[in-house]
């Protein structure tokens, strides 16, 4: 499995009341599988996304990654194993404003530091067809191209495994057509998608669908789909 | 891609950020710079001052010596010449002499060989300072019908081994006469005027001043001319020893004594007390003139004095300012640059957070903040130096002195990016620490 939750709880201590966003949550995410966490605001779809991105430390229970638990890691290690194992896509695309889009995709490799980085960069902007606008800054870009700058940024480092939330969330129809078909395809390529969303579309992407309620898996559907390594 | 593209492109991006925070730096650095140069320049100027100061001083000094030396010379030449009438001090009279006939008649009356004047000259005496042989003898005037002293000189008689002094009397050329003032003033005669005497001519060379004593009814001959007269061809009848180092009695009693080892037999008279006299009034004419040179050195030793304070006053009020105004300068500017890292890391939580997220360390995101922190600090170093090297070189002072120390400019480009990094350490340390977790939930 590339991505295995395993009895994973969580619960935030605040001035309040705590609260258990995650309880006794397992998941699991073989290689080629594309998987869609879904439910309603507030169930604990993001807080699953962070724990299995190695962000948030669960209270409780077991997180691999690759194999790897990340949480058995010193912070600079578990940073270092993120840039390498993992890519993220986030509804708000989370691009630096200042770097032109060239820049954004490349900034993985400034944990890496990979010689040919320039290169794959520039692949995955034409892949994306976003060569003629390489130079330009986030502010320059609609929202579906920041989207695509985000979905090659994540593939920069060649990851093992894709975290995404709700990454259609601002796009129009076509434009989340196109990420979830490149999200599609990476885990066609033998990677592992984890997907948090509210959009029915993207749920229709997916080979599964974990659904969530008040932190706590609800029900699962659909087919696995594991890649045939 | 590397951490200080990141770095750069930021701070394009956020230029006025950039640009404020340079400014504070440069203030603190311009305010160092600008007081170090100005109490450096401070410094040469008083130096310049105070070198001024003690050139002009000495200057005054030379020239109220100078002043004060020729015044005093004049002083005591005035004195030699006017104490000269008392310069009997020592009278060498011949063994065979009536002191009574003498102190009656006022000139000696026996003779003595003119050999004992060069034999007293050849002697190791050191205690005369003048020797005078003459030939004196109170005789008839027969052209004038008058009654004077007729006196030989021959001038001073060299010491052997002593550097000839200025003469006290003048040497009487043959065929010139020098006259008292009694005798020229009743025979109506003046220098250049030609007079008989004993049926010999004589061209009058000199008229004394009254001097209320013999030497007003004096004539004074060349020796020769004066022995062959009187007929005392290689004699004298007194020599004088003038200005003797004779400051005391006893010392007297000593030349006396010296005297008469040469000259066994001759009489030795000291001349009353004049010697002291003349002595002392000389001594208070040099007095008064040290006493003026001195007065001269104590108002430059002053004048410098007053340099050296006025510089040193006007350098405690500069240091006064600056250790008031760099800490100020230096705290304001802490403050200032601290206050701007902090909204620039609240500013970039968000990007900071994804840069967490993709596997940036912490200490990433530290030489994120601190590599800034030392752009900053290096511009506005080298800006503040700049603008602080000029102020101080304007207001400093007006000198023309290189004031140029790489000490200073070194210690701007080293402490501007130590202030900086200082100042932005802590906000760079919060942002280092954030939680990309956190930031990714509040989108």
């Amino acid at each position: 499995m590339l991505i295995s939750l395993d009895h994973v709880t969580k619960t935030y201590r605040g001035n309040d009341q705590p609260v258990v966003a995650v309880n006794d949550v397992s998941v699991e995410v073989a290689a080629g599988e594309f998987v869609a966490v879904v439910g309603p605001s507030g169930c604990g779809k993001t807080t699953l996304l962070l724990v299995a991105g190695g962000l948030l430390g669960p209270d409780s229970g077991e997180v691999q990654i690759d194999l790897q638990d990340p949480y058995a890691l010193s912070a600079d290690q578990r940073a270092r194993f993120r840039a390498e194992r993992i890519g993220f896509v986030f509804q708000q695309f989370h691009l630096v404003p200042y770097l032109s889009v060239l820049d954004n995709v490349l900034a993985p490799a400034l944990v890496t530091g990979e010689r040919d980085a320039a290169d794959r960069a520039l692949a995955l902007i034409d892949r994306f067809g976003l060569s003629d606008r390489r130079n330009h800054r986030p502010g320059q870009l609609s929202t579906g191209e920041r989207q695509r700058v985000a979905l090659a940024r994540a593939l920069l480092n060649d990851p093992r495994v894709i975290l995404a939330d709700e990454p259609t969330g601002n796009l129009d129809g076509e434009n989340s057509e196109d990420v979830l078909q490149a999200l599609q395809t990476f885990a066609n390529d033998g990677g592992a998608v984890l997907l948090v969303t509210h959009d029915p579309d993207a749920v229709a992407f997916a080979g599964r669908t974990v659904t969530l309620d008040n932190g706590q898996v609800a029900m699962q559907t659909g087919q696995e789909k594991v890649a045939s390594d | 891609m590397k951490i200080s593209h990141l770095v750069v492109q930021e701070i394009v991006h956020r230029r006025l950020n950039f640009l404020l925070a340079v400014f504070g730096v440069s203030v603190a650095i311009a305010c160092l710079v600008g007081a170090a140069t100005m109490l450096n320049a401070g410094e040469i100027q008083t130096e310049q001052a105070i070198r001024e100061s003690k050139q002009a001083a000495e200057k005054a000094v030379r020239k109220s010596k100078q002043a004060a030396e020729k015044a005093g010379k004049q002083l005591q030449d005035e004195m030699r010449k006017i104490t000269k009438g008392l310069g009997f001090n020592i009278v060498v009279l011949a063994e065979d002499e009536d002191l009574g006939a003498f102190h009656a008649e006022g000139t000696p009356t026996k003779t003595m060989p003119q050999e004992y004047v060069t034999r007293l000259a050849k002697s190791p005496i050191v205690v005369i300072n003048h020797l005078l042989p003459i030939v004196t003898r109170k005789i008839e005037w027969p052209e004038a019908k008058q009654t004077i002293v007729l006196t030989g000189t021959r001038g001073e008689v060299p010491q052997a081994h002593r550097d000839l002094k200025k003469p006290l009397l003048d040497l009487v050329p043959p065929g010139k006469i020098v006259l008292g003032h009694h005798l020229h003033t009743s025979q109506n005669l003046k220098p250049g005027d030609t007079l008989t005497l004993k049926q010999r001519k004589f061209e009058v060379l000199k008229c004394h001043p009254e001097r209320g004593s013999v030497d007003d009814v004096t004539a004074w001959l060349n020796l020769e001319e004066a022995q062959e007269m009187l007929g005392m061809q290689n004699l004298v009848n007194a020599i004088l020893a003038l200005e003797c180092n004779c400051a005391t009695v006893d010392r007297v009693a000593e030349i006396r004594g010296e005297i008469a080892k040469v000259l066994p037999g001759t009489k030795v008279l000291e001349r009353g007390r004049k010697a002291l006299a003349r002595a002392e009034a000389r001594n208070k004419a040099k007095k008064s003139a040290d006493r003026a040179v001195a007065e001269a050195e104590a108002s430059g030793t002053r004048l410098m004095a007053d340099a050296e304070a006025s510089g040193a006053r006007l350098m405690a009020d500069r240091q006064e300012l600056t250790s008031v105004m760099v800490p100020v300068a230096m705290i304001g500017s802490f403050a200032w640059i601290a206050l701007l890292a902090l909204g620039n890391s609240r500013q970039r939580r968000s990007e900071i957070g994804i840069l967490r997220a993709i596997g940036l360390g912490s200490r990433q995101v530290l030489v994120l903040f601190l590599g800034k922190a030392l752009l900053v600090g290096l511009t506005g170093g080298a800006i503040g130096y700049a603008i602080g090297f000029l102020a101080g070189s304007r207001w400093g002072a007006a000198v023309d002195a290189d004031l140029y120390q790489a000490r200073w400019l070194v210690t701007a480009l080293l402490l501007a990016p130590l202030l900086s990094a200082a100042a932005s350490w802590i906000p760079a340390l919060l942002a280092s620490r954030q939680d990309p977790a956190v930031v990714l939930q509040e989108q």
